[in-house]
Parts: C-alpha cells; structure tokens; sequence
C-alpha cells in the first residue's frame, strides 16, 4: 500500500535522505526509529506528498506520487491523515471545530450528523464535553487527543504520526500511545509512527524500522527487532531499555 | 570570477525571490474562482482588513485633512488666495494622501497581522495540517485575505477622503475662518473625474501590494520566532516602500 523506493531529499544543500527503501505493511503499525536530525520526519512528509524527493519514488498504492501535484496529490491525499508533532491544531477554532473543519470541507453533511459524528470521536479519545475549548485551554496531551480526533474523523486508510508523545510526561505518554493502538484495532488502518520512545515502542508497534545515515538500517517485526544482533541497533535501542541494576535509571 | 559571483549570486536570489512572489500571486488568484466558494472567509477577511482598520484610518485622516487646511491656508494667505483652501486640500487628499496613507495604516495593522498570523500557521504545522486534509491553503487562506485587501482598501481610501475633506472644513472654515461656501466650491470646481478614478486606481493597487507581500512574507517564513519576527519587519518595510515607488510611478503615468 505505501512503498518507499531509493529515495534521496537534500535539504539547505545538506543530503538527509539517501537512498530510502521501505514497504509499510497494510493495516499495521509501524514504527520508525533513529537518532535525532536523521531525517525521520522529513520521510514522513515524503510519504504524504508534503516534500517531494530529488531521486526515487513513493507509491502509495498503485499510484507514485513523488511528482504529483495539486488535484491529483489531493486525490491521494483524502487516503490519509497525519498527526503533527503540536498536534497543529486551528488554534482560531474550537476544538470541535476543528474536528468538524475536514467533515464540513469534505463531505456535504448534515449539521447533525457532523455534531453526532465529531461528539462520537471526542468521546473515543476522552475528550467528551471538551468540544468548546479551544486549543490554547488545553494541556499537551488533551491537544494531542484532539488531533488524533481530527485525524481520524474522516476514517482515514493511513494514518501517519509524528512524535506523537514528544512533550508529555510518562503517564500521558502511556496514554496516548494506548489510544494509538486501541484506535489502530478498531478503525484498521495503517499506521506509521515517528517516535523516540524506546522500550515502549516494542509493546505497541507490529514492526519496526530504523533509518540511519540517511537509509533504513532495519526493519523487523517488533520482538525481532528486540533481539537483533547488530551491534549499532543494539547500542540505539539499549539506552532506552531498563538498566539490569535495580532501581537505577538506564539513562541517569 | 569571485567578483562575479559577488555581485551575481544576490542578483540571481532577487530575480528568483521575485519569481516565487510572482507565482504566489498568480496561483492564490488561480484559485479565486474554483469551488468550493468560501462565503464566510471572504467576509471574515474583509471585516478583519476593512471594517476592523476603520477607527485608525478615521483618526489618520481627520487629523491630515486638519493639518493639510493649517498649512494650506497659512500658505494661500500670502496671495490671497485662502478661498481656494477646500480645493487644495481635497486635491491633495484625493490623488496622494487618501490612497497612500490609509494603504500605509493597512499595512501597520492589518497587514503585519496577516504575516504573524499566516507565519504562525506556518511554524506550528497548521498550513501543513491543510495540505494533509487535501485543503488546497492558497485558496483557504492567501485568495480570501488577497481578494479582501482588493476591496477593503478602496473603501477604506473612500473614507480617508471623506474625514480628511470634511477635518480641514473644520479647521479652515470653523477655526480660521474660511468661508463655508467658497470651502466646497472650490472642491467642486477643482475636483474633476480623473484625479477620483487616479484614486481608486491607486487604492486598488495598494490594497493588492498590501496583501500579496504581507501573505507572501508570512506563507515563506523561517521556521522560528525569530523568522517570524523578521517576516513581519520585512512585511511592512517592502508593503511601505513598494506602496510609495508604485504611487511615484503611476503618479507620473496619471498626470
């Protein structure tokens, strides 16, 4: 469904991509990992048709959007939705607005269906009786509940998040990436996730890819990934991990 | 060859800065007329650019028309001439001052506005964020404010004329009293058709110049506050400074 093939993107004269293969499985949740200003976002937007690659192809189905523009790539586009890293909430709109704002650009709805609707989604991410705030009187991780309602409003096939727990503590961190799961089995649909949240990554995605020096290293089934032997995976993945000392922080 | 270079690479950023702007304009117009029409948008946008910059392009240009009928009258004493005050100050604010400091007092509060916002959109991802829900924000966000600007400003100038006219009627006929017939008479005698429509030519290209480089600035600025900072100074000085090259110009092709 979303194929990456030998794509290379220079950015301000510096190459970031250089020469990406990757092939998301349908109806997983996969997980790109890698050091910070490796160029994890910059992929994601690559596969949304938001930057378009100086070299190679994306394909996102039957159709390689690498060169698309306007009606075509928007075309492709109503496939998708993303989730950014502040959650890019209209910060103008209340919050319900801006979960109805793609129902009532998109789709010729009734004003109760769209309230039915919108009012459906908050309730799904805990946001129920929230829908008149707006952004600003929200905390980090109600603003990244709202985001994925937004997201997921118009049941995307894809779903794309980027760092979706930067900012949040522990417990909302959980929570959010419990909701990404719990959201993933109900509504079915591709997931890839952009995180640097080592171990907990393991437990929720199905794969895991890591891009370094501009290319994925590897990409393994989650539990697989957890035992690889490469010594630079097992050196990037590890710092993450629980010390073996009890009670002492891997990362103190 | 490095002297080349020197002078070139500038050159050569300007003509293709100057491209990009050209093509922002072209493409935000393009997608003036194609549906899905945005009735609200517009009138948002013109409330914001019009309405909202009524009070401060009132209070501009009744203290102009003011100090426009101070000036002139104590000038137009030395010949006996003070009769001809109205005409002198309604010229005056008709072909220049009307168009050219109520599109200055646009770009001071609307259009530095438009770039922080627009600008804002852009750093924290929600012009991303309409790409991604395949909303085309050239036409979501740029055509409303550009076709908003084209509208507001006119009208706006329209008023500036007006409370400028009528500020220098107070000053000259009611403070240093001018009398109130020859005021309007000469107005009306002076005044001819060309010098209002050179006046809402001028207004209907400021308001565009306002718009399009305030929009401009804001939809390509750097990934930082102090990008955005930056974006908004620059918003204003080029709207300021094309706003008075422009006017010179089509002064001297009007005249």
């Amino acid at each position: 469904m979303l194929k990456l093939v030998g794509v290379k993107k220079r950015l301000g004269g510096q190459p970031v991509l250089q020469g990406v293969d990757l092939t998301i499985p349908p109806g997983k949740l996969t997980t790109i990992i890698g050091p910070s200003g490796e160029g994890k976002s910059v992929l994601l937007k690559h596969m949304i048709g938001l930057l378009q690659p100086d070299e190679g192809q994306v394909w996102v189905g039957e159709v390689d959007i690498s060169r698309l523009h306007g009606q075509p790539l928007n075309e492709v586009r109503k496939r998708f939705a993303m989730l950014f890293q502040g959650a890019a909430l209209f910060d103008s709109m209340t919050v319900f607005d801006n979960v109805a704002f793609p129902l009532r650009e998109k789709l010729r709805m009734k004003v109760a269906e769209v309230a039915e609707r919108v009012n459906g989604m908050l309730e799904q991410v805990g946001l129920a009786g929230m829908g008149h705030k707006f952004p600003a009187e929200l905390s980090g991780g109600m603003r990244k509940r709202a985001g994925l309602a937004r997201a997921l409003v118009m049941r995307p096939e894809i779903v794309l998040f980027d760092e979706p727990t930067t900012g949040l503590d522990p417990l909302m961190a959980k929570s959010i990436h419990d909701l990404i799961t719990s959201t993933q089995r109900t509504f079915g649909f591709t997931a890839v996730m952009v995180s640097h949240e080592i171990p907990e990554i393991f437990g929720i995605s199905d794969y895991v890819a890591m891009l370094k020096r501009g290319r994925i290293v590897a990409m393994l089934p989650a539990a697989e990934f957890q035992r690889t032997t490469d010594p630079e995976i097992k050196e990037f993945i590890s710092v993450g991990e629980p010390a073996a000392v009890s009670g002492v922080p891997a990362n103190s | 060859m490095s002297m080349v270079r020197y002078i070139g690479k500038p050159v050569v950023n300007s003509v293709r800065e100057m491209g990009r702007m050209l093509m922002f304009l072209l493409s935000s117009f393009g997608w003036l007329s194609r549906p899905p029409l945005r009735v609200m948008q517009y009138i948002k946008q013109l409330h914001f650019i019009g309405y909202k910059s009524t009070f401060v392009v009132v209070l501009t240009a009744g203290f102009t028309g003011m100090v426009l009928a101070l000036q002139g009258y104590y000038t137009l004493r030395k010949f006996g001439s003070e009769g001809l005050l109205g005409s002198a100050v309604a010229l005056s604010m008709i072909r220049e001052l009307g168009p050219v400091l109520a599109a200055l007092m646009v770009t001071a509060r609307a259009g530095s506005a438009m770039t922080a916002e627009i600008g804002i959109m852009r750093i924290t991802e929600q012009i991303d964020a309409l790409d991604t829900m395949a909303i085309n924000p050239l036409q979501y966000l740029i055509a409303p404010k550009l076709l908003a600007g084209l509208i507001g400003v006119p009208l706006l100038v329209a008023i500036f004329d007006v409370v400028g006219i009528y500020g220098g009627y107070v000053v000259g006929v009611d403070l240093l009293g001018v009398n109130a017939g020859s005021y309007w008479n000469s107005i009306e005698s002076a005044v001819e058709w060309k010098d209002v429509y050179g006046g809402i030519l001028k207004s209907i290209s400021f308001g565009l110049i306002v718009s399009w480089v305030c929009c401009y600035k804001g939809f390509y600025t750097r990934m930082s506050a102090e990008g955005l900072g930056t974006a908004t100074t620059e918003a204003v000085v080029l709207s300021s400074v094309l706003i008075l090259v422009w006017d010179y110009f089509l002064t001297s092709v009007l005249l």
